[in-house]
């Protein structure tokens, strides 16, 4: 762990800040063991070969993603990314300018893949892959949190996340893994999901649970795991089963299928919405992490798939569990598996169903009912989770991501008021640990990170008195619970939106 | 991987200081590793050490921090019962900290 964490101070004017070269300089994230490596399949460790294996990779990838190429090639280095990355703005380390970061990768591609690169390497700015490069990429790469805020902003729609995804799928290959991303994904393998909780420790905080909101509310909600025939099928991080104050929203979405009188069920087996598959850029690690979620759904029967709150899970969900799994439409009408799904499946709603999406629907139907005042200490905003902002959608119009979650904090709150509009729906910034960066290792870069959204919300807070921000993402409530203090805000204004649905819903009646 | 000496014997850790084999846990272990982390140990610290590992043992993982809050509420009071409390005796937060302490490994995800 970094000796040093600090928080830079929250500047006067936010501008550009002054470049410090080399601020963020370094070894990276702890490297992943052999042990961990060879469990998803890569080479242990750093294999001899590692610049003709990792330049073939890079040439099967750029064979494979017509996108990657696109990006390699269009950069013009206009610089209108350039101070919109939340890391950037945080280190003030240039190589941090997204544009800058994805030069580490472009200058290779340019040596190995275009003319005038193999021939004037030296004119057009190639360099070769050297040790010292692959260990800058380990670093930089892993001081990206995939949260595509840059490519808003950029003419050409270059997805910086994907330059990020293929980089990191380059060192796997070669056996230059990340411990955090890699442990987590053997573990889902392994266990069923990104804590290694196994299930009879899950049935046991499930039970405590029941007795918790009995005793709170006097009321019998229960949460049923592995229960055949039930109608919903809810696919939650494991965050929710263990941390705070994610519980919290668990309990909330318990509330709502209760007061709706829907029958629901947990699993066991896929116990785990996270699919750290995703933040490593590996297509087979994403599919067999998902296909979890399919197998279980058919042994239930259930007709429906739900989503707790969790930012990148909604994107897999949203984006690629159609094609990967048959939840939701497109998969090969060869996968036999993936049609039976489609059929069991009731497409009289959608399929996935994000909780929030879910939760709405019945308020709007005036079946769910609410004591607002219970909310009344808080003084609420919301972030808006990158993943859910920027790489999928809610309801059935643009941007029904942004006003979904917001449209239920205001159906059971009084109090809300939004941050500085630069920073939220399709501008807002990562909470500083998405992305696979939500490690200890990387503390010192997740409190940096964290600026831009504490300056907004610091902002909020003087004007509004804002005391609360709720969002729908796992990583963002573990990153903000940990950063806040750095800021000099309380470790609990963060919650989940559920937390709020929670509080103030009435359960017994109608 | 490193090592870390406590009373003349030799301990393999991880990066982080989490010990890599955890039947080599004991007391002394327990007071070197709090004092790395600058952590004065009390009565009340041994007691959310100890159920942690008696909650470990029975489910191969440490318990939720609601669990433990519970628990800790439960023999110690009311108003000890919170996550407050815990922050105080293990100001990483108690989920890592009081986990690295007890020679539990760490939880991952997104905790």
């Amino acid at each position: 762990m970094s000796a040093t964490i600090t928080a830079p101070p929250y500047r006067v004017i936010p501008i550009i800040p002054v470049l410090k070269p080399g601020a963020m300089e370094g070894s990276g994230p702890y490297v992943a063991s052999d042990k961990i490596q060879e469990a998803l399949g890569f080479p242990g460790h750093l294999v001899d070969n590692w610049h003709d294996q990792a330049i073939a990779k890079m040439g099967e990838l750029l064979g494979k993603y017509r996108s990657l190429k696109v990006y390699m090639d269009s950069c013009v280095h206009c610089g209108a990314c350039s101070d919109k990355c939340h890391y950037f703005i945080g280190t003030q380390d240039p190589k941090n300018m997204p544009v800058a970061r994805q030069d580490l990768m472009r200058s290779v591609y340019r040596r190995y893949f275009t003319l005038p690169g193999k021939i004037f390497p030296k004119l057009v700015g190639a360099r070769d892959l050297t040790r010292e490069v692959l260990d800058e990429w380990h670093n930089y790469f892993h001081q990206c949190s995939e949260c595509r805020r840059c490519s808003v902003f950029c003419p050409y729609g270059i997805d910086t996340a994907e330059v990020t995804m293929a980089a990191r799928e380059i060192l796997d290959s070669v056996g230059y893994g990340q411990k955090y991303d890699n442990e987590i994904i053997g573990k889902v393998h392994k266990i069923g999901n990104n804590l290694g909780l196994p299930a009879p420790a899950l049935r046991d905080t499930l039970e405590g649970l029941e007795e918790d909101v009995k005793e709170d509310t006097g009321i019998d909600v229960r949460f049923p795991v592995d229960v055949k025939g039930a109608e919903v099928l809810l696919i939650t991080p494991s965050a929710d089963f263990f941390a705070e104050p994610h519980i919290d929203s668990l309990i909330g979405y318990a509330k709502v299928f209760h007061a709706a009188g829907t029958s629901w069920t947990l699993s066991s087996f896929a116990s785990e919405a996270g699919n750290f598959g995703m933040f490593i850029g590996n297509y087979e690690q994403l599919r067999t992490i998902a296909l979890r979620i399919r197998e279980v759904a058919l042994e239930l029967g259930v007709k429906r798939i739900v989503v707790g709150e969790c930012g990148h899970a909604w994107r897999v969900a949203y984006s690629f569990w159609n094609t990967l799994t048959g939840v939701g439409d497109g998969a090969d009408p060869n996968d036999q598996f993936a049609m039976m799904l489609q059929k069991q499946l009731d497409h009289r709603y959608k399929q996935p169903m994000h909780i929030c999406e879910f939760t709405l629907d019945l308020i709007e139907q005036k079946a769910l009912s609410f004591d607002k005042e219970a909310n009344d200490k808080h003084i609420i905003t919301f972030h808006d989770s990158c993943n859910v902002a920027r790489g999928s959608r809610m309801g059935d119009y643009p941007g029904g991501q942004f006003d979904i979650p917001r449209n239920i904090i205001k159906a059971v709150a009084n109090n809300f008021f939004e941050m500085n509009p630069d920073t939220t729906h399709e501008r807002t910034f990562c909470c500083g640990g998405g992305g696979g960066l939500l490690t200890d290792d990387l503390l010192d870069l997740r409190v940096k990170g964290a600026l831009p959204r504490m300056e907004a919300l610091k902002q909020a807070a003087d004007e509004h008195g804002v005391n609360f921000m709720a969002c729908i993402c796992a990583i963002c409530k573990t990153q903000f619970s940990k950063v806040l203090p750095y800021y000099g805000f309380e470790r609990n204004m963060v919650g989940g939106v559920h937390q709020l649905v929670s509080n103030a819903i009435k359960l017994g009646a109608k | 991987m490193a090592n870390i000496e406590v009373e003349g014997k030799s301990y393999e850790t991880d990066e982080e200081g989490y010990l890599v084999n955890l039947a080599d846990w004991n007391k002394d272990i327990a007071n070197y590793i709090a004092k790395t982390e600058n952590v004065d140990m009390t009565d009340q610290h041994w007691e959310v050490i100890n159920f942690l590992r008696e909650y470990f043992e029975e489910y191969q993982i440490a318990p939720a921090v609601r669990v433990l809050t519970k628990a800790i509420g439960k023999k110690l009071g009311a108003d000890k019962g919170n996550s407050e409390y815990l922050y105080g005796l293990f100001p990483y937060g108690p989920g890592k900290q009081a986990c690295k302490i007890a020679g539990l490994p760490k939880p991952t995800g997104c905790v």
